[in-house]
């Protein structure tokens, strides 16, 4: 039977179902792996309460585990520790603004971006920070739309919480 | 009444409100006035329908006779919903439906910054997460309520009609009973009294800069605590109820 951290390697390759270049590790979905018995515990936590790609994500790592020497898989959500865009490594974050999404600002400095007035969220076609804020929610629950104003295209922002 | 029935009953009041102004916002998609404005409408609907989920799951754990959230929300006669008045409410026009969330964000505000301190561990899991999120739609609020008070005359005397419209139902939101009594003392709810001062400062500042009068506390309706609830509850449930009323345990 594969250990927790083999389970937790394999899992690490899942895909983000919105952002299929990040992985769902990368995003801090992922958080632990734990073999009780000959049940195999995956606990996961959502970006956002509704967040409409959970229940992908649990059939995506019920698939990803079918076949393979683990027992039973029980996909488990939890809540706690609340989850927070700080949880994106710097290398995801460049991931996420070369796929042409800003990615989140650290939760200390986002504070001027919710008011929607600083002036400091890089576009990430051109890097210009002359970008303004078109609307707090975007085409997904983590994101907010943003325009840049000198190459003029619209971009989204992951938003930190 | 035992501990456990207190908690699930206030663990339903949570989710029932959560749930059904999410219903309320959703109603709003394709429906609203910007392409924008109808996309966060639907997106706060998502987060308020995420914590009702949360919720309810947690109530039907709490309840422990195998019921689900499904059951709780799809299965569940009017009189046993927990909700306020004023998240039934219909929508009204855009302005009505910004007076309502004005009024919830700033209250889901203050609880659940509260709540986020509960011994219930669970309740402050979810707490924690929800505080998040009502931040923003705190914020998509109070933008609009400024706009619309402080733009022209029209949108201003609407907006100042739809809070003094629904001003009534404000003074529910803080009323307790023996659930609360028996909470509070386990330190798991908090006591809604102490949320009162804040939630009128946060409604003040905002309709003052907005050049809108504070509605006066006058009449207040209440009943959805003993959950004898408004005529507009019915016609929801019998929206959002009607597959799994039709063809039960329907899935797909």
């Amino acid at each position: 039977m594969l250990n927790e951290q083999q389970i937790y390697d394999i899992l690490s390759e899942i895909p983000d179902p919105e952002i299929p270049v990040i992985t769902i590790k990368d995003l801090g979905i992922l958080q632990r792996v734990e073999i009780k018995d000959d049940t195999c515990e995956v606990y996961i936590t959502p970006t956002y309460s509704g967040c409409p790609a959970m229940k992908l994500i649990e059939d995506q790592i019920q698939e990803a585990l079918k076949g393979k020497n683990v027992g039973k898989v029980s996909v488990k959500l939890v809540y706690s520790p609340t989850w927070t865009t700080d949880w994106i490594t710097d290398e995801a974050k460049e991931k996420l603004r070369k796929y042409g999404i800003a990615p989140p600002l650290h939760s200390t400095v986002d504070k001027g971006v919710l008011i929607g007035k600083a002036k400091v969220l890089k576009c990430p076609q051109c890097g210009s920070q002359n970008t303004e804020m078109i609307s707090q929610f975007g085409s997904t629950a983590c994101k907010a739309l943003y325009k840049c104003l000198d190459c003029k295209e619209p971009f989204d922002y992951f938003k930190c919480i | 009444m035992t501990k456990q029935e207190a908690l699930f009953s206030y663990t339903l009041r949570l989710g029932d409100n959560a749930l059904i102004l999410g219903h309320r916002l959703s109603e709003w998609s394709s429906k609203g006035p910007l392409l924008e404005e109808d996309i966060a409408m639907t997106n706060m609907a998502l987060d308020l329908i995420g914590r009702a989920d949360a919720m309810l799951k947690y109530a039907a754990q709490v309840e422990g006779k195998g019921r689900t959230e499904d059951d709780l929300a799809y299965k569940r006669g009017e009189r046993q919903f927990l909700c306020n008045l004023i998240v039934q409410l219909p929508n009204g026009d855009f302005g009505y439906t910004i007076a309502r969330q004005l009024i919830m964000s700033a209250f889901d505000i203050c609880l659940y910054e509260e709540l986020v301190k509960s011994k219930d561990e669970t309740i402050a899991a979810i707490s924690a997460k929800a505080v998040k999120e009502v931040k923003y739609h705190l914020k998509f609020a109070t933008d609009w309520t400024l706009r619309l008070g402080d733009g022209t005359e029209e949108s201003h005397q609407r907006i100042q009609k739809s809070f003094n419209d629904i001003w009534m139902y404000t003074g529910e939101l803080f009323e307790m009973n023996e659930v609360d009594a028996i909470l509070i003392k386990e330190g798991i709810a908090v006591d809604l009294n102490s949320l009162k001062a804040r939630w009128k400062k946060i409604m003040t500042e905002v309709l003052l800069e907005a050049t809108l009068t504070v509605p006066a506390d006058t009449y207040m309706q209440t009943g959805s605590r003993k959950g004898v609830h408004t005529e507009s509850l019915g016609y929801i449930l019998a929206e959002m109820q009607y597959l799994q009323r039709a063809y039960p345990d329907a899935k797909w």
